[in-house]
């Protein structure tokens, strides 16, 4: 499903057919299967599931924290899983992290933890200072410097670790769950610094997430993962208003567990609005052009990318030439229609 | 027992003692902390997995530790006399001293080790630190209040082993109290001596304890 701009733009991170299987007793758990993707360089790119969907292993088998027992990860034309130790070293900088649980270095100051990447490179000692300082002036934290972590707060520590990913140069930023234990307005802060970073460095990001507002406000593209497979991937306009996959729908709030039994005995319509048409009565019209009531389900608006976006549920007329007439004018408008059935 | 006697002879037994007490724990810890390390990193979860390796040094370390210190001291009387040129006296008791707390620190410094947050472990490994940067820039700094502390109960389980040094030669504040206690049954020398003991053990402890809550920055100032 790659758009024109994707193929346009150079492949960052390729992932071809990866499975990993873990030995438990009685047998093996299979994690991921037969995942492919295609990352480009400079795009935002959401990796979004429920717990247990195999999220964090895929991320984690990138930079080969966690190896794949099957298939490749090309990176720089290397295939990441075959890579030696030096090679996996080198690559691992140019392919940085950050953590739920932040993992900062606890016993050394900030500038400490951000020179950390750099002392390790072996960069010259005045180098690293005048880094550190831009770094700080970066994630907004230059009065820090001295402070140790258990100073800082949770916002704060993930902008330190953030600074500390950024301090190799890297290309791609990691985040696995980045924003996960942070408050919803800290996670907001923390999105529009990864935004920046994206925009400003170039750095291509990939997101680690089980919150679709995350996805919604940062990520350019997202795949879903379910049982270990990849449901649905696209670009996050293109899923968001013409999700496909069961996974998808649960996960954009179209089939929740409150309408899950309605939706079975009656199917739905859902509606799908930009920016644009949502301040236009196209209900109030379509109920005059149908001459019969409709009811709304649900409704609600959501940021993409900056657009408003509007998703509407709402009863499917029973007569099916009335259905196909409501079809018809939706359409004629503009908007995304389809049916919505019990996942 | 003149007062003065008694303080002048204590003060040379105490020399004597941390003179057996000091070099031992710190050559303990030149062959313990590696030791310890390997412990650590060799684990099947570890970030230099050498399972098999890990077990040997493991059951290496169990063995030296069962020998109870008095037996090993007999035990190592050859070992002694090639490295010191006697296999008795005060200096010489520092080979059986390090002998047998160096499997003893090796444990304490494993299980400083482990303490540290698998997650900084983790990040390291993500930023592309080899295992001797993970081990000299993360593992020790990150485990140092607690190395600390683990360093203050090896120097007083040391201290407390150079009282049977007397047995082979050794001089020190425990040969005092064994020889003027049991011996010749003058009791306040023995209680002196033992005072000394305690006072050294003291000092080490509290000096310890203190120190590892100065360096660590975990909590909030």
């Amino acid at each position: 499903m790659d758009s024109i701009q994707d193929t346009n733009r150079p492949c960052q991170i390729e992932l071809q057919n990866v499975r990993k299987v873990y030995p438990v007793t009685g047998g093996e758990v299979v994690a991921l299967d037969n995942i492919s993707l295609k990352i480009h360089k400079g795009d935002i790119f959401g990796i979004i599931g429920l717990s247990g969907a195999g999220k964090s292993t895929l991320i984690r088998c990138v930079n080969r924290l966690d190896t794949p027992t099957e298939g490749k990860i090309l990176f720089c034309g290397k295939n990441v899983p075959e890579m030696n130790k030096q090679q996996l070293n080198l690559m691992r900088r140019k392919m940085s992290m950050i953590f739920q649980q932040f993992n900062l270095l606890m016993q050394q100051t900030v500038a400490k933890n951000i020179a950390y990447p750099m002392e390790i490179a072996g960069v010259p000692k005045e180098r690293i200072r005048k880094r550190v300082a831009e770094l700080l002036e970066i994630v907004g934290l230059s009065d820090k410097a001295k402070a140790y972590p258990s100073q800082l707060s949770g916002g704060q520590k993930q902008r330190v670790a953030i600074a500390r990913a950024l301090a190799s140069d890297p290309e791609v930023l990691l985040c696995d769950e980045a924003t996960s234990a942070l408050d919803p307005m800290t996670t907001q802060s923390i999105l529009r610094l990864l935004q920046q970073i994206n925009r400003e460095l170039g750095i291509t990001i990939v997101v680690i997430t089980h919150e679709m507002a995350v996805i919604r406000q940062i990520c350019t593209h997202v795949a879903i993962l379910d049982g270990g497979v990849i449901a649905e991937e696209g670009s996050v306009d293109e899923v968001f208003t013409h999700t496909k996959s069961a996974a998808g729908k649960r996960l954009f709030g179209i089939v929740t567990p409150e309408n899950r039994e309605e939706l079975a005995e009656a199917p739905a319509l859902r509606i799908v609005f930009d920016g644009e048409q949502l301040s236009e009565p196209i209900i109030a019209e379509l109920i005059l052009h149908l001459g019969q009531p409709v009811s709304i389900l649900s409704a609600d608006v959501h940021t993409l990318n900056g657009a408003q976006y509007g998703q509407m549920l709402i009863t499917r007329p029973e007569n099916r030439d009335v259905c196909d007439k409501a079809f018809a004018y939706l359409k004629g408008r503009g908007l995304t229609v389809e049916e919505v059935r019990q996942a | 027992m003149s007062w003065n006697t008694l303080m002048a002879m204590l003060a040379e037994e105490t020399c004597n003692t941390l003179f057996m007490t000091i070099p031992s724990t710190l050559i303990a810890y030149l062959l313990g902390l590696p030791l310890g390390v390997l412990l650590v990193i060799t684990r099947k979860d570890g970030i230099m997995p050498l399972p098999t390796l890990n077990r040997v040094l493991g059951i290496v370390v169990n063995l030296l530790r069962s020998v109870p210190f008095i037996i090993l001291m007999v035990m190592l009387f050859p070992v002694t006399r090639a490295i010191m040129g006697r296999g008795t006296g005060t200096a010489s008791v520092i080979v059986p001293l390090t002998i047998s707390a160096f499997p003893y620190v090796a444990r304490m410094v494993e299980s400083s080790l482990l303490e540290v947050d698998s997650g900084v472990v983790e990040a390291a490994q993500s930023m592309g630190s080899s295992t001797l940067q993970i081990v000299r820039k993360v593992l020790i700094p990150e485990a140092m209040p607690s190395l600390v502390n683990g360093f203050a109960i090896c120097i007083t389980t040391i201290l407390a082993y150079t009282a049977m040094a007397g047995t082979a030669g050794g001089d020190g504040l425990g040969k005092v109290a064994i020889t003027y206690g049991l011996n010749k049954r003058q009791y306040d020398v023995m209680y002196a001596a033992s005072i000394v003991l305690v006072l050294l053990v003291q000092l080490f402890q509290v000096g310890g304890t203190t120190l590892s809550h100065v360096i660590d920055h975990r909590r909030r100032k």
